[in-house]
């Protein structure tokens, strides 16, 4: 009974925004190409689902966001544990990601379209150093974080180097690591559709939003963003929670929630 | 514990805070920086990509000059700075007591942040070509789109913050008497603070994404993204190259020197401890 109270409560927003938009749209006097009905919207959310349009840019979206991320997470772990084991690595290093991390990954699109081209390429290889930054930085505190006592006591014990490192450094910064993954993903995704845009690609969420814009489309851009949203909440609770409660809650290095 | 204590309360490496090692961790990272410079230049030179695209080093200074004494750039940064300014008192004035709301009662909690929860993880970003269709190219579009990607990190923090604060000083406060004013801005207001700061540093950061994306692709008149969109047209990577250094010193001059500072003190003045980051 409480939950299903709870569940009115949560959707009393939805029904309010709802039926103002459906009042704007039928009495507002605005174009209806601008302000499309609910109905219209839910319709053609369901058009585009069924002719696969919109899980074939969803497809070939969340593969751009994969790559990218694939690779900024290998390079950003590897140079993040790298920063944290080598006092050198980490002194030359620092400065100069200090100094790029600030600069939004965005700002760079215009210019790999210049070195790389247009399409899927430059958009790949943006998201990957859009979400480099954050991945690099918790990896290397994660590593810095574990304590030196775990590390000297294995020494003690007779761990070779590789042993510490699979069985100490490694999982000891794991929690950082997951939280560095998880917010570079998150910088990718919040990227990656405007990327699309800049980037001109074949296919994908973002091109479908920009490209219908020139056809005044704004019933397939809602639909589109009404997508945008599923997947970014699936994304957050579905991959991430579930990693983080195999992992590192389940050897007790953080409590869940 | 046991008797791994005595071990751990020492700190693990005493070098690191001698004056010397701070000698030695300034000139690698100098010698870091002026490395990429270096390989940047090698690589411009080498003819692997045209000059055009890859400016050698003297061409990119030269135009950095140029454009700031010129003073062009500093215009365009005023008009991007305005923009972000403008999104996040907007986005700061209806977040702080939405925030506070959320944080005081249940039922408001449960009615907005399902809501919340739906919108934030959608991309900023991905509104602007609508934003566009509705309200033109332009200020509006653009400001619409920083208060987007800022507001929701401000409302999380302070609610967590509210959630935060402890017990034990709201019963101290009603048994000495406080009415429900002094209640908000003796109590829950400082308590908050540390939080609604992180949680302002953090929608910063976003929001200065979010303009340079916006103005990408809203294309105003003015702007820092502006520079870099129309210098694509002409292949002018020194320009696009001098923007992005610009947009870098500016992000971390009011990331580091600025949120960093402010957020600092607020934890030291009112003696609280880590706040949530990110």
């Amino acid at each position: 009974m409480r939950r299903f109270g709870d569940l009115l409560l949560a959707s009393l927003p939805f029904v309010v925004m709802i039926g103002i938009w459906q009042a704007l749209s039928v009495y507002g006097g605005f174009p209806e190409k601008l302000v499309p009905s609910i109905s219209q919207i839910f319709q053609t959310f369901f058009r585009l689902l069924n002719e696969g349009i919109l899980l074939s840019s969803a497809a070939s979206t969340l593969n751009r966001l994969l790559l990218g991320f694939l690779i900024s997470g290998v390079v950003g772990v590897f140079v993040g544990i790298l920063m944290g084991r080598y006092r050198v690595i980490e002194e030359t290093l620092l400065p100069l990601i200090s100094f790029i991390y600030p600069i939004p990954g965005i700002a760079y699109a215009p210019l790999f379209v210049l070195w790389f081209g247009l399409g899927d390429l430059p958009s790949i290889l943006l998201i990957s150093f859009a979400s480099v930054f954050p991945v690099i930085m918790n990896t290397w505190k994660g590593v810095k974080a574990v304590k030196p006592v775990w590390i000297r006591s294995a020494t003690v014990m007779g761990a070779k180097e590789s042993d510490i490192f699979r069985k100490i450094v490694l999982p000891g910064a794991l929690p950082f690591i997951l939280s560095g993954l998880r917010l570079g993903l998150a910088a990718a995704w919040r990227i990656l559709v405007a990327v699309e845009m800049l980037m001109s690609v074949k296919i994908g969420l973002g091109w479908m939003i920009f490209g219908s814009q020139t056809f005044l489309n704004t019933d397939v851009m809602l639909a589109t963003i009404i997508l945008i949203g599923l997947i970014g909440v699936l994304m957050e609770k579905q991959i991430f929670e579930r990693i983080e409660r195999r992992t590192v809650v389940r050897w007790g290095m953080v409590r869940s929630t | 514990m046991g008797h791994g204590e005595k071990y751990m309360t020492r700190p693990a490496n005493l070098a690191s805070s001698t004056p010397r090692r701070f000698g030695a961790a300034f000139f690698r990272g100098i010698a870091g920086l002026a490395g990429a410079l270096v390989l940047w230049e090698v690589f411009a030179r080498s003819g692997l990509f045209s000059v055009a695209l890859t400016p050698p080093l003297g061409a990119v200074v030269a135009k950095l000059t140029e454009m700031i004494s010129a003073g062009m750039i500093f215009g365009h940064t005023l008009v991007t700075m305005a923009r972000v300014l403008m999104g996040l008192a907007v986005a700061f004035v209806i977040a702080v007591p939405l925030g506070i709301w959320m944080g005081n009662s249940r039922t408001v909690e449960k009615i907005i942040s399902p809501t919340l929860s739906v919108l934030m993880p959608i991309p900023s970003l991905a509104w602007v070509p609508l934003f566009v269709l509705w309200f033109g190219i332009g200020n509006f579009s653009t400001i619409l789109v920083v208060i987007y990607a800022s507001i929701f990190t401000m409302i999380f923090n302070t609610w967590t913050g509210v959630r935060a604060i402890n017990q034990i000083w709201y019963k101290s406060a009603v048994v000495m008497g406080a009415n429900s004013r002094q209640m908000l801005f003796k109590v829950m207001l400082p308590g908050t603070m540390p939080y609604i700061i992180s949680g302002l540093r953090i929608s910063f950061g976003r929001a200065w994404i979010a303009v340079i994306g916006g103005e990408l692709l809203a294309s105003p008149d003015w702007g820092l993204g502006k520079i870099i969109f129309d210098a694509r047209e002409f292949l002018d990577t020194e320009s696009m190259l001098s923007a992005l250094v610009f947009i870098g010193l500016i992000g971390i001059g009011i990331e580091k020197l600025f949120l960093k500072r402010l957020e600092k003190i607020t934890i030291e003045r009112w003696g609280m401890s880590q706040s949530q980051s990110s």
